[in-house]
């Protein structure tokens, strides 16, 4: 019904390329993230389909309409802004109210619907406060319950926890999550935190200079990530690269052997940290250099073969920074990686 | 005693002090004008002096009202301050929401531009203005003098209301539009009332500034002066208690003006809510 799609979306600032042929279907009651660092082009995508900005070139459609002429207000769509953008001359209530007020809602269906969406965001003791008043969260809730109280076919989301102090985030993330769940509202959802992504989305959007890297289900993405960026950035810590030298169709770096198909003589695998085991003897050389205990796992930061390397080991194993340990990385997990342009082997990127 | 409380005690005593300094630095002149515009002529040299300037009555002022002319000048300075109010605000608000919202080519040089009109000494342009208001029939008309005031006024107007809508987020508006407004309702219903203070700020300063400015006024009228004008070539052959009831009548609008829009300028909505 309401699903989106973005057909080759492109826009440029001056000569700067901000999004690059860009497409991508969002399905009906899909939570969809878009994922990268600042400046990859997430944001500006978001504000396209909003309407707040104007492609260079390329398609919106919102449940199977035309919307990329229409100004914001027709394209039946809410918003929820980075810095709340919450009315500071109207009280929460009239704040909740106001898209229901602008489309002509009746007093009885604007009062329903604010005390639903009140509800939801327990909110509901602030209703005759002014935003002022507010503390941070609270305000974001006020935000969140403004978007669902006009029931939106499509809820846009620009950042909306980076505001919060970590543990309010934390909170705020699981309580999205459930009231979201509930609403079934196709959501597209702006962050540059890869755990926010991983715990709220259906799918994860991996952006990076104006071109989306992959687009999977967040353990897909974790597990077998496309690129090496999408590697490095999704996950903390982030997957080890490590360059091996190929020879006669083996990959080998110190004891470590693993067959593999590329015609280049080096190769570069991406392993995550708790994919290592520490064996007794063979595999990788790795010399530890800083151990951290985070309750846990063990993290040890230190080097393979003079490249710097993350490995998670069970919490009470006895290491010391300058001890040298063998690991021997689980070959089914191991993702294979061209050095030359970064992407996966063996996989549709 | 305590160094801490003492401390406590000195920055009170400090500014307290430094409240009744201010207070007397705007009252104290006020009041005595008050006295000799209320004394008539004995009451301005009086000695000791009214402790209220009503205690004899409201007669002198009444005297001074009555004298021919100076009820139309105040009514004609009036005016003029009102439609300068009104032009500065239709003209100098719009220019500042371009400035604070859009990008467009020369935006520095227009901001520039917009400061520069002050740089044009009055002086120079009143004979060609004179001409040129004689030519069109708006010499000696409130509307002819407002226009100039509104020139004088509109560079502080755009100004002070482009960082004035700078202030308000912009995001605030694109929520607007996101849940339903027009940009036009945007600004009716998120813009406006948030500016508004500020924009009444504004207005009575072009006010003030109309309502004082005396050269072009004189310049620009013969008969339809404002009172500034008209004070400015009676109150020298006047005796001493007519100039004080004069300098009354000057002061008194900016007062009332100022005391009637003191809501605006105080009651902040508390925009900065990020």
């Amino acid at each position: 019904m309401s699903g989106i799609r973005i057909d080759a979306i492109e826009k440029r600032f001056g000569a700067a390329r901000a999004l690059e042929q860009l497409t991508l279907d969002v399905e009906d009651g899909e939570f969809l993230a878009l994922l990268g660092p600042s400046g990859c082009g997430k944001t500006t995508l978001l504000r396209i389909i909003a309407g707040l900005e104007t492609q260079t070139s390329g398609r919106i459609f919102i449940g199977g309409r035309d919307v990329s002429a229409l100004p914001p207000r027709e394209r039946g769509l809410a918003m929820v802004f980075q810095n709340y953008a919450v009315f500071p001359h109207m009280t929460v209530y009239e704040n909740v109210a106001f898209g229901l007020r602008m489309k002509g809602a009746t007093a009885a269906e604007v009062n329903k619907q604010v005390e639903r969406a009140a509800g939801l965001l327990h909110i509901e003791p602030y209703l005759e406060r002014y935003p002022a008043k507010l503390s941070g969260g609270q305000r974001q809730r006020v935000a969140v319950a403004r978007a669902l109280a006009v029931q939106p076919a499509v809820l846009l989301m620009d950042e909306p926890l980076s505001n919060l102090d970590a543990l309010l985030r934390l909170e705020m993330r699981s309580e999205l999550k459930s009231v979201l769940n509930s609403s079934g509202t196709t959501t597209v959802y702006v962050t540059h935190d890869q755990t926010e992504a991983m715990g709220l989305a259906d799918r994860i959007a991996v952006m990076h200079q104006g071109v989306i890297e992959q687009i999977d289900r967040p353990q897909a993405l974790y597990e077998r990530p496309a690129t090496r960026f999408v590697g490095g950035f999704v996950g903390s810590p982030p997957m080890n690269f490590i360059d091996m030298p190929v020879k006669a169709g083996l990959a080998r770096l110190g004891d470590f052997t693993n067959p593999v198909s590329t015609g280049r003589d080096t190769i570069t695998a991406g392993i995550r940290a708790e994919d290592i085991a520490v064996v007794e003897r063979g595999g990788l050389p790795f010399d530890v250099m800083v151990c951290e205990p985070l309750g846990a796992t063990l993290l040890l930061t230190g080097r393979v073969a003079g490249q710097l390397a993350r490995v998670a080991v069970r919490p009470d194993a006895v290491v010391a920074p300058g001890d040298r340990l063998n690991l021997e990385p689980s070959p089914g997990r191991i993702v294979w990686i061209d050095p030359a342009n970064g992407k996966a082997i063996g996989q549709a990127a | 005693m305590s160094e801490a409380t003492v401390s406590i005690r000195l920055r009170r005593v400090m500014f307290w002090s430094g409240v009744a300094m201010l207070c007397a630095w705007v009252l104290v002149p006020i009041y005595l004008i008050a006295l000799g515009a209320f004394g008539g002529r004995a009451g301005v040299f009086r000695w000791p002096k009214n402790l209220l300037p009503w205690d004899s009555g409201l007669a002198a002022m009444q005297a001074f009202l009555a004298v021919e002319g100076v009820w139309t000048a105040a009514v004609n300075g009036a005016l003029v301050a009102c439609l300068t109010m009104l032009f500065s605000l239709l003209l100098g608000a719009p220019a500042g929401y371009a400035l604070a919202r859009y990008r467009f080519a020369g935006q520095d040089a227009f901001r520039m531009l917009v400061v520069l009109t002050r740089a044009f000494p009055l002086a120079i342009l009143a004979l060609p203005l004179t001409v040129t208001f004689i030519r069109t029939g708006l010499y000696d008309t409130p509307l002819g003098v407002a226009l100039v005031h509104t020139a004088l006024a509109l560079p502080f107007t755009a100004l002070v209301s482009s960082s004035l809508f700078m202030g308000i987020p912009r995001e605030l508006e694109e929520a607007a539009w996101i849940f339903g407004c027009t940009g036009l309702q945007a600004f009716r219903k998120i813009v406006l009332p948030l500016a508004l203070p500020g924009l009444a700020a504004a207005a009575i300063f072009s006010f003030v500034i109309s309502w004082n400015e005396v050269f072009a006024a004189s310049v620009l009228t013969v008969r339809n002066r404002t009172l500034t004008a008209y004070l400015l070539t009676v109150l020298a052959e006047s005796p001493l208690h007519f100039r004080f009831a004069g300098g009354f009548l000057l002061i008194l609008p900016s007062v009332i003006f100022i005391f009637a829009v003191r809501k605006y300028l105080f009651a902040m909505w508390g925009i900065a809510n990020r």
